[in-house]
């Protein structure tokens, strides 16, 4: 009986113990934690808090009070034919610079990486434009693209081509900017690609070979592209991002117009904020836009779980 | 099923010689081991009979077409590679059904979505099912076909490569050291099983290895490569018996033969160690080389003494490592009886019978030796 006893003791007293040990070390944890969690609370969690508060006020900005007005904000916007056109033209500006600036950027990154020579030469022509200055860039373009002395028709004309008034004209402003967009994305994505291809086992080339995959297109069926998977879906969510966040092209060259046709929803929401300190309006304006970029996240985070998995 | 001729096959990279004039001549239903130390020269050649390297000189001939201007891919030659080369992103099944999908679904039904839907498609894809099926039968590895490479072991892994390649059929197998990622017991294993799917499938099999054990236990014939020549073309007991090279004796065996300084006297006969043996050669005179495998050492009596000083005890065999008296040499032994082991520092005399012998000259090129009067093979060189 009593060994029994002083079992049982000895039972709780290493429960206990390991009680304490197990409190310890949650504590430890939540401590190694805690610097990170603050400053995530403070730089990222923290503003997108008040940004979504700051929507269901009529603040402005600069004024000394403000008064809760619920959903007025998003009422407004609803109603408001600039959002609608904003967004529309948002959308459009993506549905064309993503597919051109990732099909352009693979294709590059596929030449580059196929040709002996100059290699490291045409990565940086590719590159440079991703490393220049864009508002810089943006003038540059703004010559280039001027109805009468500009470059693009000087040889449209050259060509016998009609001349366009690119960035004045309501058909061809958006369309001109989608350009200059990709112009930009594609350095970028063409190095991530480039990163990609370098990555793949040169042996799958050669064993796609032996299998019988005589031409380029079948080996690029049966290796690149199934390879490539993971680096793809990241490149078409990052430059989908980036192209919701079209703006200094839009503020330098057409300020949105000529009649709101280059409208976009991040320049609508600079217009309303800091031209006519409507910060409650443009915080309103802000939810939407996060609201599209979360939606992207999550569609790469679903995507991600179904990648490649290397051998 | 196919022959494959080599002529005077060369390859340079850079200025560098890989392959320098290459003969060889592959016959049908042959198991070859192409051997030799790392960087000889053999995975090259494996490569330039696959298409995957073009050759800078030479000629290449399967079934006696030349196949210069054919693509690896119509060459019909299947390939296992060492890293096996499986498509990581398709099941083990879909790995085994690309060779066929390859070759019997036209462009347009192996397209994604539109394809599927074509009836000839659907009618192809069950013939592939079926021939994917019977060798997954074969293999044993009907349960992994589910399964992606990273699911899998080596071993695994090993065998849907290998089901690839024997699933369409091919002319000839070319294997590129496909056991070297394996661990040694998974190795001793697999090295039956290749040998049994060769008796098998009765096809061609080119077998590039760096480890002269898989040549020894495998092949037919093994080819000994070493810097980018063929030194030696032979059956494995020829090979190991008859070293036509000094280079040769020394790769080939699983304990490295014995070589013993020697040299040639003025009136024919051959000294190891300082010691005349009863032996000659009608080589001209100056050093030679004695090579003696250590199973050929006889202990307990012979010219030749030395003080034992490692002992490795294998269980079935023992290796006795001996250092010469009165020189640095190490003779290495073997006793069949573990049992009747010296002990370290024990004085032992050794000798060896003639026919152990395998003199080499100064360039490592094999003499023949005789058991006779050196007045009479003397005569014999003048005539």
């Amino acid at each position: 009986m009593s060994d029994a006893a002083t079992i049982d003791t000895a039972v709780v007293a290493v429960r206990s113990a390991q009680r304490i040990r197990r409190d310890h070390r949650a504590l430890t944890a939540y401590g190694l934690v805690a610097p990170a969690f603050t400053l995530m609370l403070l730089m990222l969690l923290g503003p997108l808090a008040s940004v979504i508060a700051l929507s269901f006020t009529d603040y402005q900005l600069g004024a000394p009070a403000f008064s809760w007005i619920g959903l007025a904000n998003y009422q407004e916007m609803f109603a408001d034919r600039v959002f609608w056109i904003s967004l529309r033209n948002t959308l459009t500006y993506v549905v064309i610079v993503v597919p051109g600036a990732v099909t352009l950027g693979l294709g590059i990154a596929l030449l580059i990486e196929s040709g002996a020579s100059l290699r490291s030469l045409y990565r940086t022509i590719y590159f440079l434009p991703v490393m220049a200055t864009l508002i810089a860039m943006a003038v540059v373009w703004e010559f280039m693209l001027h109805p009468q002395f500009g470059l693009v028709n000087g040889l449209l004309r050259g060509a016998g081509l009609p001349a366009f008034s690119w960035l004045q004209d309501r058909s061809t402003a958006l369309c001109a900017l989608c350009a200059i967009g990709i112009w930009q994305a594609v350095g970028f994505n063409m190095v991530l690609f480039l990163a990609g291809l370098v990555s793949i086992p040169k042996q799958l080339y050669e064993a796609a070979e032996i299998d019988g995959a005589a031409s380029a297109w079948a080996r690029f069926r049966l290796v690149t592209w199934p390879m490539l998977g993971p680096v793809t879906t990241f490149v078409i969510v990052i430059s989908g991002i980036r192209s919701f966040q079209v703006f200094d092209t839009v503020h330098i060259l057409t300020k949105g117009g000529p009649s709101k046709s280059s409208e976009v929803l991040i320049h609508t929401m600079y217009t309303e904020g800091f031209e006519f300190f409507r910060s409650g309006y443009g915080a309103a304006l802000t939810v939407v836009f996060l609201v599209f970029v979360l939606l992207l996240t999550l569609i790469k985070a679903r995507l991600a779980d179904r990648g490649v998995q290397h051998a | 099923m196919a022959r494959i001729e080599l002529s005077a096959v060369r390859k340079s990279f850079d200025g560098t010689e890989i392959l320098k004039g290459v003969d060889l001549r592959i016959e049908d239903g042959e198991f070859i081991s192409l051997v030799g130390p790392s960087g000889c020269g053999k995975s090259t050649l494996l490569r330039v009979i696959a298409g995957l390297e073009p050759q800078s000189a030479g000629e290449v001939r399967i079934d006696g077409v030349a196949a210069d201007a054919i693509r690896p891919s119509a060459r019909n030659l299947a390939m296992v590679f060492q890293s096996y080369a499986l498509y990581p992103h398709l099941s083990a099944f879909d790995n085994i059904a690309v060779p066929l999908r390859m070759r019997r679904l036209s462009a347009v039904e192996r397209l994604p979505f539109v394809g599927a839907l074509l009836p000839s498609r659907r009618r192809k894809e069950r013939g592939i099912r079926e021939d994917v099926a019977k060798v997954a039968e074969q293999l044993e590895i009907a349960h992994l076909l589910g399964r992606k490479p990273a699911q899998l072991s080596g071993g695994q892994r090993q065998r849907i490569a290998v089901g690839r390649a024997i699933v369409r059929q091919p002319v000839a197998f070319l294997f590129d050291e496909p056991l070297s990622n394996l661990d040694a017991k998974l190795r001793v294993h697999m090295r039956a099983e290749l040998a049994q799917l060769h008796r098998r499938l009765n096809a061609t099999f080119v077998y590039v290895t760096h480890d002269q054990a898989e040549a020894m236990t495998m092949s037919s014939r093994i080819a000994v490569m070493i810097g980018g020549e063929l030194v030696q073309v032979g059956t494995p007991t020829d090979i190991y018996d008859n070293p036509r090279d000094i280079r040769v004796a020394e790769f080939v065996g699983s304990r490295k033969i014995n070589i013993l300084p020697g040299r040639i006297r003025e009136d024919g006969r051959i000294e190891a160690l300082g010691v005349a043996l009863r032996f000659a050669s009608a080589a001209s005179a100056g050093p030679c080389r004695i090579g003696v495998r250590p199973e050929r050492i006889e202990l307990g009596s012979g010219p030749f003494s030395g003080h034992v000083v490692h002992a490795e005890n294998m269980g079935s065999e023992a290796f006795l490592h001996l250092a010469v008296n009165g020189s640095d040499v190490r003779v290495v032994a073997r006793i069949d009886d573990p049992r009747r082991l010296p002990s370290i520092a024990t004085q032992v005399s050794f000798g060896f019978a003639m026919d152990a012998v395998r003199a080499f000259n100064a360039d490592g090129k094999r003499i023949e030796v005789e058991f006779e009067h050196t007045e009479r093979v003397r005569e014999r060189a003048i005539v």
